[in-house]
């Protein structure tokens, strides 16, 4: 995952997951836990590298659940809600954006650790050929 | 009418007016506005009685004086301070001036008086409220700070009003120490008003008190003096215990009269329209016990000559222990009593609305409106009549009456009420934009005040830095600049000038021009500079309006009148609501209990108090 230099864009590998939310009862749920958020502890975040990252991050992933199917990982970063920005949110409004109840879908943007190694690893392989 | 019968009661005697044949002037002086002649039917009499009976029920607490001036009940307030022979003044009271009156006495007196005693006490009290009418002013002038002069003339809106402006300065009376609620000791207190002079009246209870006080005292000594006087010779010796009792005895009295003279020999600082239930009390057990040691002693001592010397000084050691008991009943009942809080007063201007709250605790009714006097002229800020009613040019716009005309109609009775009405839906239909007009000019109002307020503050920080303290210099060296020395009424004159137009401008704009003369911002001036003070404090008098005592004449009496449903000697208890009335003005004061308070109990451990990090919430979705 890409570290944070203030002032700067962030740039970080992502990949796309659609969660098709699962109703149950008068919910609609999606079947994994988030943490973090502008207004949270950064420094109790497991999952995250830069202990001053104060994204969103997934905690739990209830398995068999919609996000287990969708490919989301315990440890991911959300980037992106539908469009709507992760990085700089409150936990309360990110919470807000991910459970819309006139949504039936979510697309998520979401960045780990392995990405980045996988796409470093391709650029090098790509390097080391030429 | 009115006149005669109060001719004819004047060249009877001034002190006892007979009781027999009240009842047609009783008639005469109630119904005078009506024209009705002099009745001497003991049956009319009876009917205007029952009307009276009706009219006094009728009365509200003296608010609504529109429905009194329609009714006209003619009942007096309670006795005066006549002082003196006024002329009497044949002249209709109306019922407006009866507002003033406390009408009080009237409810108080109607549990415990029949008919009979209220009609002769108001036809005393009327008499005599006639002829003191201008004595009454003369004692004590109910004018206040510097304006009232002023207002008191407004408001003495033609001879009827005017007539009974002294009643109104006649409530507040000394007490009748031995005035019990039963209708022949009541009879005769007046009849002991009436004969005398209006200074005694207030230390009538203060002289009694006195003197009973003094023989209570005198008493121990005259019970050891006696014998020793009358039969010397035949008395038992008695040495060393004795002894020890005279010195007990002299200790005892002389704490008798250094707490007599810290609790009792105060100058009472009001004086109440009815006894004060709690002196009185005292002054009756005081007067129990000294009666029935004298008799005591007269029987068993004085009759036998007893011998045992000894006995009789313990004899005396117990009436002062008595006293001295009695002494701490007094404490408790008049001072430490009414110190825990038990009730909230609420109190409200009836002009302009200020309202305050109190802590009291129980107290007659009385005692309590006392009470709030001593807080109103400390906490109220002073009545500003000038303040009071919207500008005319607002309201005066909806008076545009509308004209109208009745198209053939036949019968006129209906008519003016139709009329009416018609013209009160016409006005209700109009769109009302007088609220507008009263937005505006309140806005504008304020403008000016502040702006003129800026300008006051500029030019008095201007001259105040005109002048300085001299410090006496050891070396007057140099009379180059030879400065003239001046004492702070001549540096007040000087810094005056500069600012006495913004001062003005300033006090008319907040209509406190009345209050303050050119004299007295000088004086007060004057004693800002002595005391060092800085220009906004010299300012905080004029930049709002501060409490009444500030403007208050020293000297002279207040005069309050007391209108209240129940007797003013009954406890304070749950709704009451009586008022204190003066010309212009009035207090409602409304009683409510404190809530009971039930205190709970939680221990908290202080190990308990454990704190960790918020940690990431993790919320599901």
């Amino acid at each position: 995952m890409s570290s944070y230099i203030p002032g700067q864009p962030v740039t970080a590998v992502v990949q796309k997951i659609e969660i098709q939310k699962l109703r149950q009862g008068d919910r609609l749920i999606l079947g994994f836990s988030i943490g973090g958020g502008i207004d949270q502890d950064p420094s109790q975040n497991p999952y995250s590298e830069d202990k001053s990252d104060k994204g969103i991050y997934v905690t739990r992933v209830a398995p068999g659940g919609p996000a287990d199917v969708a490919g989301l990982r315990v440890g991911d970063k959300i980037m992106q809600v539908n469009g709507w920005d992760m990085t700089m949110i409150k936990h309360y409004h990110a919470l807000k954006k991910l459970t819309k109840s006139n949504e039936v879908v979510v697309r998520l943007l979401v960045t780990r650790k392995s990405l980045e190694q996988v796409v470093r690893g391709a650029m090098g392989f790509h390097k080391e050929e030429h | 009418m009115f006149g005669d019968s109060t001719l004819k009661r004047q060249t009877g005697s001034c002190a006892c007016p007979r009781w027999s044949g009240a009842g047609s002037t009783l008639g005469s002086f109630r119904r005078n506005r009506r024209g009705s002649a002099l009745r001497s039917g003991r049956k009319a009499s009876k009917i205007d009685s029952l009307r009276t009976k009706v009219e006094l029920l009728r009365l509200p607490l003296g608010l609504s004086t529109k429905s009194l001036s329609q009714c006209k009940p003619q009942l007096l307030g309670p006795r005066d301070k006549g002082s003196g022979a006024g002329a009497p003044r044949a002249r209709a009271l109306t019922a407006t001036d009866m507002d003033n009156d406390s009408t009080y006495s009237g409810y108080s007196y109607k549990s415990s008086h029949s008919r009979s005693s209220r009609k002769h006490r108001e036809r005393r009290d009327r008499h005599r409220s006639s002829k003191s009418r201008d004595g009454s002013s003369r004692d004590k002038s109910s004018l206040q700070p510097p304006g009232e002069p002023l207002l008191d003339a407004e408001s003495t809106r033609g001879e009827e009003r005017d007539d009974n402006w002294g009643e109104t300065t006649t409530v507040v009376t000394g007490t009748s120490v031995d005035s019990v609620s039963q209708e022949d000791l009541t009879r005769v207190t007046k009849e002991l008003e009436d004969s005398t002079p209006l200074h005694c009246r207030r230390y009538l209870g203060l002289t009694l008190g006195a003197i009973l006080g003094l023989f209570a005292f005198v008493t121990p000594l005259a019970f050891l003096a006696l014998p020793q006087l009358l039969w010397r010779d035949s008395l038992d010796p008695c040495g060393t215990p004795c002894e020890g009792l005279y010195i007990s005895l002299a200790f005892k009295l002389l704490i008798l009269l250094i707490s007599t003279w810290a609790l009792f020999l105060r100058p009472p600082r009001a004086s109440f329209p009815r006894f004060f239930v709690y002196r009185c009390l005292l002054l009756a057990l005081v007067f129990l016990f000294v009666a029935s040691y004298w008799l005591f002693y007269g029987v068993r001592v004085l009759e036998p000559r007893e011998t045992d010397y000894r006995g009789i000084v313990g004899y005396a050691a117990s009436l002062v222990d008595a006293l001295l008991f009695i002494q701490y009943l007094a404490l408790v009942l008049l001072e430490v009593r009414h110190l825990r809080a038990a009730f909230c007063l609420k109190v409200v201007r009836s002009s302009d609305g200020v309202s305050r709250f109190y802590n009291v605790g129980h107290l007659s009714i009385q005692r309590a409106a006392a009470w709030v006097l001593d807080h109103y002229y400390s906490d109220f800020p002073v009545h500003n009549p000038a303040v009071l009613n919207l500008p005319k040019s607002i309201l005066s716009k909806k008076a545009s009456a509308f004209k109208i005309y009745s198209l053939g109609e036949e019968n006129s009775t209906g008519n003016s009420t139709g009329q009416s009405r018609a013209m009160i839906a016409a006005a209700a239909r109009r769109r009302d934009n007088s609220h507008n007009e009263y937005y505006y000019e309140e806005a504008e109002m304020e403008r000016r005040v502040r702006k003129r307020k800026a300008r006051l503050v500029v030019a008095v920080e201007e001259a105040f830095t005109h002048i300085k303290r001299h410090q006496d210099e050891p070396t007057p060296s140099s009379p180059k600049h030879p400065r003239e020395v001046m004492d702070p009424r001549e540096a007040a004159q000087a810094i005056f000038a500069p600012m006495a137009r913004a001062m003005q401008k300033y006090l008319r704009a907040t209509r406190q021009q009345s209050y303050h003369t050119m004299e007295s911002i000088i004086n007060h001036l004057q004693f800002c500079i002595t005391h060092n003070m800085t220009p906004k404090a010299f300012l905080e008098r004029y930049l709002a309006l501060g409490p009444t005592l500030q403007y208050l004449d020293h000297g002279r009496g207040r005069q309050w009148t007391l209108v209240s449903e129940d007797a003013v000697t009954s406890a304070l208890r749950q709704g009451l609501v009586f008022s204190l009335k003066r010309p212009d003005f009035s207090l409602v004061v409304s009683v409510t209990p404190l809530p009971f308070l039930a205190l709970g109990e939680e221990f908290v451990d202080p190990k308990s108090h454990k704190f960790v990090m918020k940690l990431q919430s993790e919320t599901s979705v």
